[in-house]
């Protein structure tokens, strides 16, 4: 499938549907591509058919319900929504006349296909935040996030016997919904303390119902026995096989493990533990875009103003992949977002963006506030890291070590592209999704701060890409071979 | 030398531009006895050095360049000799192949002219082809076979030659970019964008596709035309194939390293130029290199693609390289901007360092003279070529 659009918009979550919602009003032509089958993203994500209440399979939760109101407003607006897209490439090209525009490639269910626009918002989320640990690529330990997508999506228990630890407020959801589908919980463990939460309430007070759903979980925790353990962390996963066993210990403020302080262990078969969430930037960092470094989004975002609006003209970027502030202010920023395309494509004057664009800002603010709260617990703690022993591996694609990092930092590596090419770390099939936080900060500890170690290059396919799919069939002479080399 | 206080504390000699070019003529200074400082904008060997195919061939060389290109496999081939670090180089067969009759005719003619210039190549069928290449698929219809062909692993190549370069008292200057040279009587000062100007007796300028731009810092007119090529790597996979496989035209490169991944390029063109650098990786030009790899390893369709780039080769206007002393300033030198200079590159910079040093080479530099001046005649060549 072929063909123009005015804005498209990559990811389907809250800032995405809402973005597109927003532009077809508009009457741009709007097209939301997803690597879903159905748009919702990881928050808002729809339950399969099959496990939908219409089969008495459990009621709805609050964010499937929002999920669902907006998915609604999605399927009645004129927006052409591509699901199973899987986005490798994209790139500014010049289009007909002065303009440039953009060109997006994804493999779709029918294979390759090629849209190009006018303008284009990445609305790509988050990736999971994980610090490395001995023992971390046991099989059995899975992240957090990760195990809230196999809850939610499939219904699926991690294991039998599930610890759930890192930081944030993915921790009590997932306890929680392990214990409602009939698992065990042998201990909830949280990089935060008591004293971190408490600083959230005032923030979190401005939402009363995720506060309330927030309390709802604690307690279900309580009444089933499960110990939360506050500013603790996990020391190792130990285990033959897979994994058996789960080490955790008290952290000292910055997360560093207390020294002497006893360890304690619990018996497990699965691990959920992220360390927050990182911004997902690959688009515009394949566009160019500049980009700054703000721990208190979650990482590196890419500069905008306050619309949403990045350093490249026609280019903008909403919801978590602009930086962590949860769902509500996401589908806030993907209004804005497409309001300013639409003033820049030129379908509402500059008065009536401003009119439209006044109420949602104020909006934003107050959903921002919670979503920083929540951010704020679930923020890197780099100094944890000081303690990941030498011979644990920290690029789990390419095997690279911690004592191999240090070396290559001996050998004069002075930035992440250049402990790159010494170590192969970051050179795998994930592409340093998995350890790129970990390796910049373990950099970081040693190079004066993230902006001197700077971020890997990026490099197309966004996603490893299956040959076979993107190839087709083709004859020989079909390929546009170029002229050869001089000789 | 007059002007003693002028020249205390200033080097022996500069090196602009960090590549192979760089590396290597900076190395062989330094350890003929003099004081070398190498000066390199980013990190060392990360552009065309760094970021190319790594494939050691005769076959994508050029014929007028093979009798260096040789020289310089051997010396690739010898690296943990000379340079005292592993470049990660494998020495094995190179097959180049032809699918159509007017592929296999290109092929014949271009395998007697590297042939007649010295390169071990000879015609074979396409069943021994096989035996070289298990590999293969059915489909091409004539080989050449070169046994000696290879790789290393050119995102190494920094590591090692660091590591070589501190060892033999080079003053290694990364992330130091210089904007302009100043000449004086007793040599030459290399303006830093952010560091203090830097004081040598000799100057070599080795900036590949930056090479025009520092040629104008000597008030050189050097045309350097810039090539955009794109390249792409699998994730690891069983073994697939056990040589370097290329096609006639030059625009496919393949094989398989240790660690299982398979890296495909052929000079396949993508977006980017001098100033920005690579841009963006085309999809067109990729698929339809990757179908071309796929046609020559169909194994290849089963694999994913991890990672995609682009990265600038340099090609003056006879598409040979630039290496040999700057007509009119004495001591200053230029060397660089070799069109598929991979495998001759190290050789290259070695035969000018002995020629500053002043030893008599074993073959000639590629002077500039021919490049400069008469640049109309020059780009009349290149359109014949």
């Amino acid at each position: 499938m072929t063909g123009d659009a005015d804005l498209a918009v990559i990811g389907a979550g809250p800032a995405g549907m809402r973005a597109a919602v927003t532009a077809d009003a508009l009457g741009l032509k709007a097209v939301l591509l997803d690597e879903a089958e159905a748009p919702g993203g990881q928050v808002y994500r729809a339950l399969p058919p099959a496990l939908g209440p219409a089969n008495g399979q459990g009621e709805e939760e609050p964010d499937q319900q929002r999920g669902d109101g907006l998915r609604a407003q999605l399927a009645a607006s004129g927006a052409e929504v591509r699901l199973g897209r899987r986005v490798w490439s994209v790139l500014k090209e010049a289009g007909p006349g002065e303009e440039t525009r953009f060109r997006i490639d994804a493999l779709g269910p029918a294979g390759p296909e090629t849209l190009r626009a006018r303008a284009l918002l990445a609305a790509t989320g988050a990736s999971e935040r994980t610090q490395p640990f001995p023992g971390w690529t046991l099989p059995g330990v899975t992240g957090l996030a990760a195990a809230t997508i196999l809850l939610k999506s499939q219904r699926v228990l991690p294991g039998r016997r599930t610890v759930v630890a890192g930081a944030g407020p993915l921790l009590l959801l997932v306890a929680a919904k392990i214990l409602k589908a009939g698992g065990s919980v042998p201990a909830v463990i949280d990089l935060a303390g008591r004293r971190d939460w408490l600083a959230s309430l005032p923030a979190m007070a401005g939402r009363p119902d995720l506060l309330v759903r927030g309390l709802a979980w604690q307690a279900a925790l309580r009444r089933a026995g499960v110990p939360l353990l506050y500013r603790h962390g996990v020391l190792q996963a130990l285990g033959g096989e897979s994994l058996e066993r789960v080490a955790v210990g008290p952290l000292d403020a910055e997360g560093r493990p207390l020294k002497g302080a006893p360890a304690r262990s619990f018996e497990a078969d699965a691990l959920a533990i992220g360390h927050g969430l990182t911004p997902a930037i690959e688009i515009s960092r394949l566009l160019g875009a500049q980009h700054v470094f703000e721990r208190a989004k979650g990482g590196w975002v890419a500069k905008t103003d306050a619309d949403g609006r990045a350093s490249l003209p026609g280019l903008y970027v909403a919801g978590d992949g602009a930086g962590i502030r949860g769902a509500a202010a996401a589908e806030i920023q993907g209004a804005l977002a497409a309001l300013a395309a639409g003033r820049d494509l030129g379908a509402l004057t500059e008065a009536e963006q401003s009119r439209r664009a006044g109420p949602l800002r104020r909006a934003h603010r107050r959903a921002a506030r919670f979503g920083g709260a929540m951010a704020r617990l679930m923020a890197a703690r780099p100094a944890g890291l000081e303690a990941v022993p030498a011979e644990t591996v920290v690029c789990r694609c390419e095997d690279v070590t911690r004592a191999e990092i240090e070396t290559a930092l001996g050998q004069g590596a002075a930035d992440i592209n250049q402990l790159k090419h010494f170590t192969r770390c970051g050179m795998g099939p994930c592409q340093g999704r998995m350890c790129g936080e970990a390796v910049a900060e373990l950099l970081a500890l040693r190079l004066g701060g993230r902006a001197a170690v700077g971020l890997w290059t990026a490099r197309t396919p966004i996603r490893p890409m299956p040959l076979d799919l993107v190839l087709g069939d083709f004859d020989y002479a079909d390929i546009p071979i170029p002229p050869p080399a001089p000789i | 030398m007059t002007g003693a206080a002028e020249t205390a504390g200033a080097y022996d000699a500069a090196v602009v531009g960090g590549g192979i070019h760089g590396c290597t003529l900076a190395l062989f200074l330094a350890r003929g006895g003099m004081r070398v400082a190498l000066l390199e904008r980013g990190s060392l060997c990360r552009e065309a050095s760094g970021t190319n195919a790594g494939t050691l061939t005769m076959h994508m060389t050029r014929a007028a360049l093979i009798p260096y290109a040789l020289r310089g496999h051997e010396m690739w081939a010898t690296a943990a000799d000379w340079l005292g670090h592993d470049l990660g180089t494998v020495v094995c067969p190179g097959l180049s192949l032809a699918f159509t009759e007017a592929e296999a005719e290109m092929l014949r003619l271009r395998a007697d002219k590297r042939r007649e210039a010295g390169a071990p190549i000879e015609i074979v069928s396409p069943a021994r082809a096989k035996q070289v290449e298990p590999g293969l698929s059915d489909t091409p219809i004539l080989a050449a076979y070169c046994e000696i062909d290879g790789f290393a692993s050119a995102y190494l190549t920094g590591l090692a030659f660091r590591a070589a370069l501190l060892e033999a008292g080079v003053a290694v200057m990364e992330h130091a970019p210089a904007v302009g040279i100043e000449r004086g009587d007793t040599g030459f000062t290399v303006l830093r964008a952010d560091g203090p100007p830097l004081r040598a007796r000799r100057l070599a300028l080795t900036g590949g596709v930056w090479l025009e731009d520092m040629a104008a810092w000597l008030g050189l007119a050097l045309p350097i035309k810039v090539l955009v090529n794109q390249l792409s790597v699998t994730e690891r996979l069983a073994p697939v194939m056990r040589t370097v496989l290329g096609i006639s035209s030059g625009l496919l490169s393949l094989k398989q390293f240790e660690n299982g991944t398979v890296v495909i390029g052929g000079g396949w063109q993508g977006m980017g130029d001098r100033e920005r650098g690579g841009v963006s990786v085309l999809p067109e030009s990729l698929i339809g290199n990757l179908r071309l790899a796929c046609h020559a390893v169909p194994a290849l369709r089963d694999a994913r693609l991890v990672r995609a780039w682009v990265g600038l080769e340099a090609e003056t206007a006879d598409a040979l390289p630039v290496a040999g002393a700057v007509p009119g300033v004495p001591e200053a030198y230029l060397c660089g901007s070799v069109h598929s200079g991979y495998t001759s590159g190290p050789y290259i910079a070695r035969l000018l360092a002995e020629r500053i040093l002043g030893h008599e080479g074993a073959l000639p530099l590629f002077p500039l003279e021919r490049l400069l001046g008469e640049q109309e005649a020059a780009a009349g060549l290149a359109r014949v070529s």
